[in-house]
């Protein structure tokens, strides 16, 4: 009646035996996103492209067609507007141009003076474009610290194969998130680097479980091959895989559903990332090790006669 | 760690219980708060400005015009040096820092070199460029450097002032980077009045009117060199603008103002100020002189108002009329409290979050978060039985941990905080789940003592857990070096999440478990064969 007797599998999943199949389907995720980023590009919002944003809240809703031309003929730059909630809510968009002599202040001025008196303002948001750069380099050099910093820490801990397939694991899971970004064109800001780095630190955590239990397995079992090491592993961790994966996915659909507008798109890439990285966990970081012809001897322990038990 | 020592299980429960105490106060409504005794922790949890409600401005010092102040100080300078050395510089120009003086034909550097160096007040060295009979002075950039930082701090201490008057609670003004400054204002989430207020450097200056010249003022009206044409403040912006005509050399200069209020005259705003004694005297001193001529009190290269001088004014103190309203005069009269920043100030970046918004994101965050972790637990016990409720509750004391820290280390929680809070939750359940197994491993060997068991299992996933947890721990402090705001918040969670996530999987975790199996083996049967 417990889960966990249901759980209790003691399976023998070949699991490493269908890898070239699933490499395949790594590589088409690869070349997917990288296609996608490049071509449908990223819906970038003002924390990186500058420019301002303000979300209003009208009862009853206003004419969004009737705004957008109103707005736009004011001539203060680009004008985009969206609308969620049963058009109660409004997002509009300036996109100032950059060498505008106007400032933000006086723009945000001439648009509330063409909205209604009971406009309720939800919050306003206005990024310089210096600033908005400046916030790109630190996303950008945010993620690529994080990587080069996890893969030098698990050489640390690890040898030197697994850093490389953690590596591997982690360029994987950040270009297949950007791809996914990219697909359904959400709003790429700094929430979004922080789902990203969330992603890495929690694919890094599942791949180091099964990492630690394979160099394990590589010590006790000295005879046997890498390959049904790997596999004889992946099979000892997926109880725990499926549970934390299915818990931490619970959790965040209940914040996805019930967390509000403002999170959405920073909980929906998340759930993503969770998904792709538990994928990459199995197929990515561990397939690279028997590529890299990862040996008993690679993790054996300094010889000590009198130490016996393993790890 | 073969076997957690029995003091390390009483300091377990002593840290629990002083968790709960601190974590207290964010139930209690303000009246309890405030009736607690004073060695009890009565802060709550700092809600960050999305949660809140409330302003984030950034602001750039335009550095520019500080630099340029200071070249033109050591520009005066050099040229009273060579004055005194009796040298009269053919030229003088500058590029970035180096000035390059040229000397008339019959002078030479040596000679004089000694006389002007001595009236130089400015760290700098100077060579020669004996071909073009010049001399290239070189300014220390590290004086440009402590210009830059001097110009930064006044510049927050009179936005301090400023700010302080509007009456915002507890707002946040620091520095950040080389050159800008960040706001944040809680509560404040229509900012207009507060950006007026800063954005105005608030430079004052007293100058004489030049109404010799007939013709109706535009800015384009050719005046003699020491005059400059300069906008009239006309009341509420209404009608055509007018222009006055006023000498370029200030009489008195605001620097030496020492007091201002908004004060009635007639029943009207008006705003009366007061000078120093070197001001007073000076003021003194060019009121006796043009008695009955115009003078114009000029705010930021705008003259406010232009007022006859009936009499000498020597008692330092005057009054500004000009249409104000009471809340312009205010504003006035603050401004020139706090004095004039040393450089014009720019919002490069804005936030406003109104107290709508952030309510519902609090009661979202509530919502969201009560029911994952609804979902945890009764996934947890569902998964694992007895034993299942053992984890849930080291998760509610995980809970409770996590809010007495960031209650009383003030950190801030934001909106995407409250989704790290629930991740963490997510890994703290990794943490148990890893035990458990390992546990069931150990039991499935079989034939060992109850002690032996719990002991293997935890010193063996120890390694595994740490390896997870720091990796985490590491991108969390990579997002909190390199995050703002909101960002910075959900950093903060994350990583002060997985610090109690481990505490609580191998301390609270333990303890409970052993309070329960006690002696009896067999209840362990519940993670498998035994």
């Amino acid at each position: 009646m417990l889960l966990i007797r249901y759980l209790n599998l003691n399976s023998h999943i070949p699991f490493l035996k269908i890898r070239l199949l699933t490499s395949l389907l790594v590589l088409i995720i690869m070349f997917g996103s990288l296609g996608a980023s490049l071509t449908k590009g990223f819906n970038l919002g003002i924390d990186f492209k500058g420019g301002i944003l303000i979300e209003i809240r009208n009862e009853p809703p206003l004419a969004i067609a009737d705004l957008r031309v109103k707005l736009s003929g004011l001539g203060v730059g680009e004008v985009s507007l969206q609308t969620f909630d049963d058009d109660r809510d409004t997002l509009i968009r300036v996109q100032q141009p950059d060498s505008a002599t106007t400032s933000a202040e006086s723009v945000i001025n001439v648009i509330k003076q063409n909205l209604p008196e009971t406009t309720e303002y939800r919050r306003t948001e206005f990024v310089g474009p210096s600033v908005g750069r400046d916030l790109v380099q630190q996303g950008i050099m945010a993620v690529v610290l994080s990587i080069i910093v996890i893969s030098i820490y698990i050489w640390f801990r690890f040898e030197w194969q697994f850093s490389v397939g953690a590596f591997a694991a982690t360029l994987h899971d950040i270009i297949a998130t950007l791809g996914f970004i990219a697909l359904m064109q959400l709003e790429f800001n700094l929430a979004t680097i922080a789902a990203i780095l969330t992603i890495v630190g929690y694919s890094i955590n599942d791949t180091v479980v099964i990492y630690d239990r394979i160099r394990m397995n590589l010590r006790r079992y000295k005879a046997r091959s890498t390959e049904e090491l790997c596999n004889q592993s992946l099979n000892e961790t997926l109880t725990r895989t499926i549970l934390t994966s299915f818990t931490t996915l619970l959790a965040l659909i209940a914040l996805f559903y019930f967390g509000g507008a403002a999170i959405h798109q920073f909980i929906a890439v998340m759930i993503f990332g969770i998904i792709i990285g538990t994928f990459s966990s199995l197929y990515v970081a561990t397939p690279l090790l028997l590529v890299m012809r990862l040996r008993a001897t690679d993790v054996a322990l300094p010889e000590n006669p009198l130490e016996n038990k393993p790890s | 760690m073969a076997r957690a020592s029995t003091f390390s299980y009483w300091l377990t429960l002593i840290l629990v219980l002083l968790a709960c105490v601190a974590a207290l106060p964010n139930v209690l409504s303000k009246n309890a708060r405030d009736s607690l005794p004073s060695w009890l922790p009565n802060q709550t949890i700092n809600l960050g400005l999305d949660l809140q409600g409330g302003s984030y401005l950034l602001l750039e010092v335009d550095m520019e015009h500080v630099e340029n102040r200071l070249y033109q100080d050591v520009l005066t300078n050099l040229r009273l040096a060579f004055v005194k050395a009796r040298v009269q510089p053919e030229n003088v120009s500058r590029k970035e820092n180096i000035f390059t003086i040229t000397l008339p034909s019959e002078t030479s550097w040596p000679d004089i070199s000694r006389a002007v160096q001595n009236e130089t007040i400015y760290n700098g060295s100077f060579r020669t460029q004996s071909a073009l009979n010049n001399v290239i002075f070189e300014l220390d950039p590290a004086l440009i450097l402590s210009a830059r930082q001097v110009a930064i701090n006044k510049s927050i201490e009179i936005i301090r002032l400023r700010v302080d008057e509007t009456g915002t609670r507890e707002p946040l003004i620091q520095q950040q980077g080389a050159n800008r400054i960040l706001l944040q204002l809680p509560g404040i989430d229509n900012p207009e009045r507060l950006k007026e207020l800063i954005g105005t450097t608030a430079q004052m200056n007293f100058h004489l009117v030049n109404d010799s010249i007939d013709e109706p003022l535009t800015p384009t009206t050719r005046v003699p060199p020491n005059t400059i044409v300069l906008p009239l403040r006309s009341a509420m912006g209404l009608g055509a603008p007018q222009y006055i005509a006023v000498f370029r050399q200030a009489m008195v200069n605001g620097e030496t103002l020492v007091d201002a209020q908004a004060t009635f005259q007639d029943g009207r705003p008006v705003v009366s100020f007061r000078f120093n004694t070197v001001g007073a005297t000076r003021f003194g001193r060019a009121t006796q002189e043009n008695v009955n001529k115009l003078f114009a009190i000029v705010l930021d290269n705008e003259v406010i108002s232009a007022p006859r001088i009936n009499e000498p004014i020597l008692g330092g103190s005057g009054i500004i009329t000009g249409q104000f309203t009471v809340q312009e005069a205010n504003d006035l009269a603050l401004l020139l409290r706090s004095g004039a920043l040393p450089a014009p100030l720019d919002v490069v970046e804005e936030r406003s979050i109104g107290p709508g918004l952030g309510a519902d994101s609090v009661e979202a965050g509530k919502i969201a978060s009560i029911i994952a972790f609804a979902i945890i637990i009764v996934f947890m016990v569902a998964s694992y039985g007895v034993i299942g409720i053992l984890a849930a509750i080291a998760l509610i004391v995980n809970v409770i941990i996590m809010f007495a820290l960031l209650s009383s280390l003030q950190a801030t929680l934001t909106l995407p905080g409250i989704a790290g809070i629930v991740l963490t939750l997510g890994m703290a359940v990794d943490a148990n789940i890893l035990i458990f197994e390992r546990i069931r491993e150990e039991v499935a060997i079989g034939g060992r003592q109850l002690f032996v068991v719990l002991s293997e299992a935890y010193s063996k996933s120890l390694g595994t857990i740490m390896d997870a947890n720091i990796t985490t721990l590491l991108a969390a402090l990579i997002l909190f070096m390199f995050g703002t705001g909101p960002v910075k918040g959900f950093a903060v969670t994350l990583g002060l999440g997985v610090l109690t996530s481990m505490f609580c999987a191998f301390m609270v975790t333990r303890l409970l478990m052993l309070l329960w199996v006690g002696r009896d083996k067999s209840k362990l049967s519940i993670l498998g064969n035994t």
